[in-house]
């Protein structure tokens, strides 16, 4: 029965490592029997002072025969909180109005500008078919769906594995094209134009005036009700049985950008010499990214446990390159539990477009973006897993990490009041996860 | 930029095949590796929901698996 089985269960791992690898869901392969097998997590992530997140993952496997599989995966996620505008912060209180033009907000003297309306739920469906389609070789397609209140993802995906010598080696390619559409309550912003800031009611004989003024203006920063993009990926990997203990994987991806990728809810600061914000602009990013990225990934078996280390590389034609490494011990405690240890480190550099703010009286350059996610900044992540097999077989699982990120200064001078600010502000999370699989 | 690329990628594919030949196991030599945590995608669910996480938060995505759109996270 053993031996029987052994050769199924191996080329399962090869098919779900292949999937792993070509960007398919979890196509974690059945054995022999042909029962659904579900994953199954609950995350909440929370950022001090910010976002907060909960998502829930419903994951479900099926093995249809002779490495037939369908997978399919349901996630909803909640967003609630806020997130940086990319205005500076300054020595005084400032009056923001909210993307959608409707009502103001204040930030505190010293602090960071946060848009504090932030609010969403997704929800995302995917399902992916993999079969054989020749002696050694499969084929994988799958749909992905993803809807928000403002956001709209649709791709398809289909790759090809192909095993040789004696599989212990796989080469894959895979194709995939996403079509997103963003709908920003009050409209795409007009790049570059004046944020404008909406007067506060004050029962005066000028407020109706007042207020239609302030229409005119914010309808002067519209272009469109939507806007859209289309990302072509392609990935080509490789997967090599090193040694009886050892799995490599090699990855190169290509991903191609084309349409709207700048982000509508934020803005940059325009400052005079003393630091001081004298105007507020909409960003404006290229309308095209270029991105390569060369991954590797070695797992080791080792006799307590296993080993699971990553590099990624990333550079893209928007000037920012990244550096990923991401490490997993796994320590088997007993034959039915274990403890999991995880660390993460991120670099990257900023975009060559990335401006903490604009300097009054210089030309407005052809892309500026202040959003801290395009400037230079290192992240880790460090966190403890822990999972226990069921006496039913089933396997429940804890996991809690912690993710910091410091954004750096990339070189900008800091003319005046905003020396005596936090332009570039940490970001603290804590994310906790229970996963239950049966 | 993108010719240097291609070109060190290439290299990098051609050396490795070349090596794979000499690499790996016998079918027999695969009780280690056939284990589930050793699968390249043991943590999936969890290599999703980080996926998520740091697409939203940072500049690079992808790599292990598709880059993609997906999602207007802020």
């Amino acid at each position: 029965m053993q031996l029987m089985n052994k050769p199924i269960n191996i080329s399962s791992a090869l098919a779900a490592a292949t999937c792993a690898l070509l960007g398919a869901p979890n196509a974690n392969a059945a054995d022999t029997d042909e029962l659904w097998k579900f994953d199954t997590a609950l995350m909440y992530y929370g950022e001090v002072d910010r976002v907060t997140a909960v998502e829930a993952i419903i994951g479900a496997t099926k093995d249809f025969g002779d490495e037939h599989i369908f997978s399919g995966k349901v996630t909803i996620d909640g967003l609630t909180g806020a997130s940086a505008t990319g205005a500076v912060a300054q020595p005084v209180a400032q009056t923001f109005t909210r993307p959608s033009g409707d009502g103001n907000y204040v930030t505190g003297a010293g602090e960071t500008p946060l848009d504090d309306t932030f609010h969403d739920t997704r929800v995302q469906l995917t399902a992916q078919w993999t079969q054989p389609i020749a002696e050694n070789m499969r084929a994988s397609g799958g749909v992905n769906f993803s809807n928000e209140y403002d956001y709209m993802s649709f791709a398809v995906n289909g790759s090809v594995a192909y095993d040789l010598n004696q599989k212990n080696t796989t080469l894959s390619l895979g194709l995939s094209y996403a079509f997103d559409t963003i709908k920003p309550e009050g409209g795409i912003p007009l790049a570059f134009s004046s944020v404008a800031i909406k007067p506060y009611s004050d029962d005066s004989e000028n407020e109706q005036e007042n207020e239609n003024e302030y229409e005119d203006d914010f309808n002067r920063t519209r272009v469109d009700d939507s806007d859209n993009k289309n990302t072509i990926d392609l990935m080509l990997g490789l997967t090599q049985v090193i040694n009886r203990r050892m799995i490599m994987q090699f990855n190169y991806g290509l991903s191609l950008v084309d349409g709207y990728t700048t982000d509508p809810f934020k803005i940059l600061s325009v400052v005079n010499e003393q630091g001081l914000t004298q105007d507020l602009l909409y960003e404006n990013r290229p309308d095209t990214r270029t991105r390569n990225s060369f991954y590797w990934q070695t797992k080791y078996a080792l006799d307590f446990g296993v080993a699971d280390i990553s590099y990624r590389f990333a550079t893209d034609d928007w000037k920012i390159d990244s550096h990923t490494i991401d490490s997993r011990l796994r320590i088997n405690l007993s034959d039915t539990s274990y403890l999991q240890p995880h660390f993460r480190y991120y670099q990257q550099g900023a975009a060559e477009f990335y401006r903490p703010f604009l300097m009054e009286g210089d030309n407005v350059p052809e892309f500026a973006s202040a959003d801290y996610r395009l400037g230079e900044m290192t992240a880790y992540t460090v966190g403890l897993k822990y999972g226990m097999e069921l006496d039913n077989g089933d396997e429940l699982a804890f996991r809690l990490e912690y993710y910091q990120q410091t954004p750096k200064n990339a070189g900008f001078n800091e003319p005046g009041a905003l020396q005596d600010v936090d332009l570039y502000p940490s970001l603290k999370a804590v994310i906790a996860q229970v996963s239950y699989r049966f | 930029m993108r010719h240097k690329v291609l070109k060190i990628s290439s290299l990098l594919l051609l050396v490795q095949l070349a090596g794979c030949a000499s690499l790996g196991v016998q079918p027999w030599e695969r009780d280690l590796l056939a284990k589930d945590e050793m699968a390249l995608d043991a943590e999936g669910v969890d290599l999703a929901l980080d996926d998520h996480i740091y697409f939203s938060k940072e500049a690079t995505s992808g790599g292990r698996a598709f880059a993609g759109g997906g999602c207007g996270c802020n």
